[in-house]
């Protein structure tokens, strides 16, 4: 691992998996892990079976179903018979493939970004892919996670390698502390909003700072997940003690002498002083009030004591047409103050905000406390174990008590797959990744927040300060 | 997959930044098997109507378009998911090619792996494209990979640059996992290695 040029965390990675280097500069790329769900997979296995080909490495592949599993009775089959058939087609494929595949009956089974890191089958520097964009979750431990299409989830499946061109290093930097209230979906809902939902493009983003090693393992996934929502296909924070104490005793993590070792290699990966970055982008993350999105990309925030903007603020042609064409569709003129913006519906839960760290945020606001009238507000736990464990601390209890649903693991309506969406004309205070138009239902309209956020909005029925909230 | 050497078609002009892959193709589509027959539902929920009718204002239900072959479009074209539905669906339609000034990294790699050719061109170029475009069943483009050229109605050449790897595998019609394939002893030896030097992996 050592060469003399400084290198930084991803080009070490990068290093440490280079099967070959193709003619035209491109590498041959090892993946260590590789994660399946059911959507964007059974082309791939089929394509495998046309061809006549194995997967390469079962024991390195996970699979488990979370986008169409409703969130409902699951003692009750799966009524929409498309879904059924997609579930029922991942079950097939697992089998006939020998992968490990965590069914919707199993209390592993969860959105495939909680499962991975719940398991310890995510591990520091790993290189990791799924059919799923939102794999840069991953990279809260330090490893180079990234989502991939299906033909390349063919072709892990067939290889264990993918073709890959290098991207570009770029640092956020994330200084000072977090204020009582604010978190890490506020922290990386700002570095979308600077940087734009392209200015990742092309680039891996390694974030560091005082606020991001202060964030528990939870707040890091928050933050990595997000990075797809600035155009970079994935995000890294180097391992620390906190990333090992996380690991350690997860049932696939290594254990004995193979721990004591990894734990030497996982040690080394950190940036060298020195190292280059083709991009660096710095956040005061100390006067950062919460955040929250008013238009149809991740990059329209407002902060929650700012304005909602008007279309004139627009700088070109192309920015004004932008800001109209989402205040229309968001059902909002420009100028609101977000504490004036009315919600009906809430959704806590997602690979974004799903964990247990999340529930507990939300329930601390919602504790003896009622859900505004108008509102319908679901909470979805990110897995089978994470509902465990707030079943366990009672947080189940505070939100029935406070008018939430309580739900089975999945995806729901972070896209609205299954059964759980927005009706046209909606508007929802969710904790998940994306407000593009009709993401969570036809014409349903989507402000992300952190899960503090949401639930102090389902109690008032419009947007608050958490700050304010006593 | 499918050459892509020459392609003379209409080109449907979206000047919209940033279309991501819900509005390319919505989740209710996304729940199939199969990689074909996603035609239909290709940019959807602005092409049909609540009532499921179509919406005359969407460029595709115009009759200049329906046939387009070619999306002309602003902006970080295909940002969001990394669903390989949406270029399915967009070939599905018969779109082969894209034209924007860039691109969500996981859509750009996806249609490479569906024989459709993204081209990213400058700011200018793009303008001159859409106003073309915007000329409807007048708006005939010729897309030359082989030369890296698009030609307009007018005779108006823009070139574009792309990866040799890419334009090869794109020209011939190549599917990467034989090319890798071939590769077996260096990935089996790469795998001896990795299981001394990482064991828990």
């Amino acid at each position: 691992m050592t060469t003399g040029k400084p290198r930084t965390l991803y080009d070490k990675i990068w290093d440490d998996h280079v099967v070959d280097i193709q003619p035209d500069g491109t590498a041959l790329l090892y993946i260590d892990r590789h994660l399946i769900h059911e959507v964007t997979s059974p082309q791939a296995f089929e394509g495998l079976r046309i061809a006549g080909r194995k997967v390469h490495a079962p024991a390195k592949t996970l699979a488990v179903v979370d986008h169409n599993v409703p969130t409902t009775d699951r003692s009750k089959p799966i009524e929409d018979p498309q879904s059924k058939a997609q579930v029922e087609q991942l079950a097939i494929n697992a089998a006939d493939f020998g992968v490990e595949y965590y069914n919707e009956h199993d209390r592993r089974q969860g959105v495939v970004h909680i499962v991975g890191p719940e398991q310890g089958f995510t591990l520091p520097g790993a290189t990791i892919v799924c059919g799923d964009s939102h794999t840069s979750t991953h990279g809260a431990f330090g490893a180079l996670a990234h989502g991939i299409g299906t033909s390349e989830v063919e072709h892990v499946l067939a290889t264990q390698t993918l073709i890959q061109a290098k991207a570009k290093n770029m640092l956020v930097k994330v200084n000072g502390k977090l204020g009582e209230g604010v978190t890490a979906k506020d922290i990386v809902l700002a570095i979308i909003g600077k940087i734009g939902t392209a200015g990742g493009t092309g680039y891996v983003i390694e974030y560091a700072g005082e606020a991001i090693e202060s964030l528990s393992m939870e707040g890091r996934m928050t933050v990595c997940n997000m990075s797809i929502e600035g155009g970079a296909r994935a995000g890294l924070i180097a391992p620390d003690e906190k990333t090992f104490a996380y690991l350690k005793d997860r049932p696939k993590a290594p254990t004995g002498e193979a721990w004591e070792r990894a734990i030497h290699y996982w040690s080394q990966l950190k940036s060298d002083p020195g190292a280059h970055y083709d991009a660096v982008v710095e956040l005061d993350a100390g006067n950062l009030p919460p955040v929250l999105t008013w238009g149809t990309s991740p990059e329209d925030v407002v902060t929650i004591d700012g304005l909602v903007p008007t279309v004139e603020s627009g700088k070109t042609e192309a920015q004004r047409a932008k800001i109209a064409r989402a205040l229309d569709y968001m059902g909002l003129k420009g100028g609101e103050k977000p504490t004036d913006i009315k919600i009906d519906r809430v959704f806590i839960g997602s690979c974004t905000n799903g964990r247990i760290e999340d529930l507990r945020a939300a329930a601390k606001i919602a504790e003896g406390k009622t859900v505004a009238a108008h509102v319908n507000a679901l909470v979805v736990p990110g897995s089978g174990l994470v509902k465990e464990q707030a079943e366990a601390e009672g947080l189940d209890k505070i939100f029935v008590a406070a008018g939430f649903e309580w739900r089975e693991p999945g995806c729901s309506m972070c896209l609205a797959m299954n059964p759980d969406r927005l009706a046209p004309g909606e508007r929802c205070a969710s904790t998940s990744n994306r407000n593009f138009e009709g993401r969570q239902g036809f014409k349903g309209r989507t402000h992300l927040v952190s899960p503090a956020m949401a639930a102090a909005a389902a109690i008032a029925g419009h947007f608050v300060d958490v700050r304010d909230v006593k | 997959m499918d050459k892509f050497t020459v392609l003379t078609g209409v080109a449907a002009p979206l000047p919209i930044t940033n279309i991501d892959t819900d509005m390319i193709i919505p989740k209710q589509y996304l729940k199939t098997i199969a990689r074909t027959g996603l035609g239909k539902g290709l940019f959807s929920e602005m092409r049909y109507r609540e009532d499921g009718s179509e919406n005359p204002d969407f460029v595709l239900n115009q009759p200049a378009y329906r046939k387009a072959q070619i999306v002309v479009a602003e902006d970080n074209f295909g940002c969001g998911s990394s669903r390989e539905h949406a270029p399915w669906a967009l070939l599905d339609f018969g779109i082969r090619a894209i034209i924007s000034t860039s691109f969500a990294d996981i859509f750009y790699n996806n249609c490479f792996k569906n024989g459709i050719l993204p081209i990213k061109v400058s700011k200018e170029d793009l303008a001159k494209l859409m106003d073309d475009a915007q000329r409807g069943a007048n708006a005939t483009m010729t897309i030359d990979l082989a030369a890296q050229e698009v030609r307009g109605p007018d005779g108006g050449v823009v070139k574009f640059d792309i990866d040799p790897h890419r334009k090869h595998c794109l020209l011939e019609g190549l599917d990467d996992i034989g090319l890798t394939l071939v590769k077996a002893p260096k990935i089996g030896a790469f795998e001896s290695k990795i299981a001394q030097e990482r064991p828990w992996i």
